[in-house]
């Protein structure tokens, strides 16, 4: 190493760079990324044009209930004659922006408090501490006991989703924060005298995006699994409201004559969380190849 | 060794205050008026009155915190607003159901997910590796109970083959009926958790089979079968084992919603029928429950990894 020629490594360095392909293009080379992003940008183009595929999702038709799928109602109907393929395309919407806001909310809170932990020592066992223990509580039931006590709403349910998923999100900020502060160029920057919001911003910030993109798609999909079995199980958006796990929660008592019911919305919601775990995975092995590999 | 052991015991008690604190907050500090929320949209003022009164409301919050405290204490996990019995007593009533079903699929599991991920493992990039892949991925994305609604659909209803839905205690109809009753509930609630061992069983013994040891073993002529189970996997045991312990929050979910799908009149019976009640403190009892073996089980996992390593000695 010590005899290698300084000008050689720049040029390398200079080369190198002129050949990195910009992120942009690095992810739509990745087979993953591609593939999933495609099948997401169709079911959120579906979602926001639902209205102009199909007819009124809550439209009571008792005459045809429980009719199997046909050309005229293409998922069949439900238990009140209702399209279930009307009622599949606007759960999408639900689904959606269940599993955008919590991952929105839960980064949002654990970058915070895994920054506060990561930089002050005196709240660390705190916060730490009591991640642990909410971590302890299986995340389906302190969902349900949420709901149970504050009345079950859109905004409830999602509430009662961020809070058990906020302790991972800040568990890796925290450890992203605790590698990068003893990186040389933070002590020099601290040595220098820069002060701790600069540091926070221009050094430590910048290493937890990539992670924290990677883990928001975890948390979406998780969530949206999440707000359907708490859908599913009667305990998750006021049932009026057509939801996937409230589509399939009224499908159960027909299941045996009538399993559409609960397949279609099923199969739309497994895609739908199969397209973010692909996106997720895809991310994760171009935006940190080191969490990559120990995966 | 000996005061690791009482250090790691000791070390569990915060977190189980922090639980407690965390249910006890939940009541107290939840938006709005939580009793009015239990007693539903028909409850008249007495009704709700009579609540906020059974959960102890009326009181101020110390003294509220040191008879909730004092109450744990003694082992009691409250009492159920309408059947006027002890939680204990409840989960006492259906606990084999549940404690069964976990021990079947923690087996099932492991003997599936941990040959898969080290076959997988093993054999890098070949077919076996890439299904496991796939299998992982989608086994995180499928909602267990379409999964389970498949199974009953195509195994149940269409080929015959299985019972649609049930549950039959060993002790009172036989192994053989317990078994088939258990067969696709088992399934159900074991692909996820599968799809997560088998990717960490993969990546672990993968980095492990790169280790000087591996090779040293090869050059010493020890056929390959025994490399990857004396040398690989015995090294790989101890990520593995932990994520079998972490796992189980995974699994405890999961059972909520597979003893809906089949009908089995166990804990997670409990809290689905606590919640359509609306009797919270079932529903606060049962977390605490949960979460009190969660802890137990993740300690008693620590406490293993002497055993499956030597090299760890506290």
């Amino acid at each position: 190493m010590a005899n290698v020629d300084q000008d050689d490594l720049m040029a390398d360095a200079i080369l190198s760079r002129k050949e990195n392909p910009g992120v942009v293009s690095l992810m739509l080379n990745n087979r993953a990324i591609f593939w999933g992003s495609s099948l997401l940008f169709v079911f959120v183009m579906v979602a926001i044009l639902a209205p102009l595929f199909t007819a009124d999702p809550v439209s009571i038709n008792p005459i045809n209930r429980l009719k199997p799928p046909s050309a005229a109602t293409l998922f069949g109907t439900d238990f009140l004659g209702r399209d279930i393929f009307a009622r599949t395309l606007y759960g999408a919407r639900i689904s959606l922006v269940v599993g955008i806001a919590v991952a929105i909310i839960a980064i949002s809170i654990g970058l915070v408090l895994g920054l506060v932990a990561g930089y002050v020592r005196v709240l660390d066992a705190v916060i730490m501490r009591t991640m642990d223990g909410l971590m302890s509580i299986p995340a389906i039931l302190l969902a349900i006991a949420l709901i149970s006590l504050s009345g079950a709403t859109l905004g409830t349910v999602i509430v009662a989703i961020v809070i058990p998923e906020v302790p991972r999100v800040v568990r890796l900020v925290r450890a992203v924060v605790l590698t990068v502060r003893e990186e040389p160029y933070v002590e020099a920057a601290i040595a220098a005298g820069t002060k701790l919001p600069l540091i926070l911003s221009r050094h430590i910030l910048p290493n937890t995006i990539a992670p924290l993109i990677v883990q928001a798609t975890y948390v979406c999909a998780s969530a949206m699994l999440t707000e359907s079995i708490l859908g599913f199980l009667g305990a998750g958006i006021p049932p009026e409201i057509p939801s996937w796990g409230n589509i399939m929660s009224e499908g159960r008592t027909y299941f045996q004559i009538s399993p559409w019911i609960i397949f279609f919305p099923g199969i739309a919601l497994a895609l739908t969380v199969l397209a973010v775990n692909i996106v997720g995975d895809g991310l994760r092995d171009t935006l940190d190849p080191r969490i990559a590999r120990k995966m | 060794m000996f005061f690791y052991i009482i250090k790691r015991i000791l070390a569990t008690i915060p977190v189980m205050v922090i639980v407690a604190l965390f249910v006890f907050l939940m009541l107290r500090l939840s938006p709005g008026d939580p009793a009015a929320v239990i007693a539903g949209d028909y409850a008249t003022t007495e009704d709700v009155e009579r609540i906020r009164e059974q959960l102890g409301l009326n009181e101020p919050i110390p003294v509220q915190m040191y008879k909730w405290i004092a109450q744990l204490a003694r082992g009691d996990l409250g009492t159920a607003i309408f059947s006027k019995l002890p939680v204990t007593t409840l989960i006492g009533q259906r606990l084999e159901p549940t404690l069964l079903l976990a021990l079947c699929t923690i087996i099932f599991t492991v003997l599936v997910a941990v040959p898969l991920g080290t076959i997988a493992a093993y054999k890098a990039g070949s077919w076996i590796d890439r299904f496991v892949m796939l299998f992982s991925v989608a086994g995180f994305s499928v909602p267990i109970f379409v999964l389970g609604y498949m199974l009953i659909y195509v195994l149940s209803m269409q080929l015959k083959i299985l019972p649609v839905q049930g549950y039959k205690s060993p002790f009172e109809y036989g192994l053989w009926e317990f078994l088939r009753h258990m067969i696709l509930p088992v399934i159900t609630l074991s692909v996820i958790y599968i799809a997560l061992i088998a990717r960490m069983t993969r990546a672990t013994v993968q980095e492990v089979l790169q280790e000087d040891y591996v090779r040293t073993a090869r050059a010493k002529g020890q056929s390959e079968f025994k490399v990857l189970m004396f040398h690989a996997l015995r090294n790989a045991a101890v990520p593995i084992v932990t994520v079998i312990g972490l796992g189980i929050a995974l699994m405890i979910g999961g059972v909520v919603v597979t003893e809906s799908v089949y009908n089995i009149p166990g804990l997670g019976r409990l809290v689905l029928d606590a919640v359509l009640a609306r009797d919270y403190p079932v529903i606060q009892g049962l977390i605490l429950f949960f979460s009190f073996i969660y802890i137990l089980i993740n300690l008693l996992i620590d406490l293993s990894y002497t055993l499956l390593d030597p090299r760890i000695r506290y």
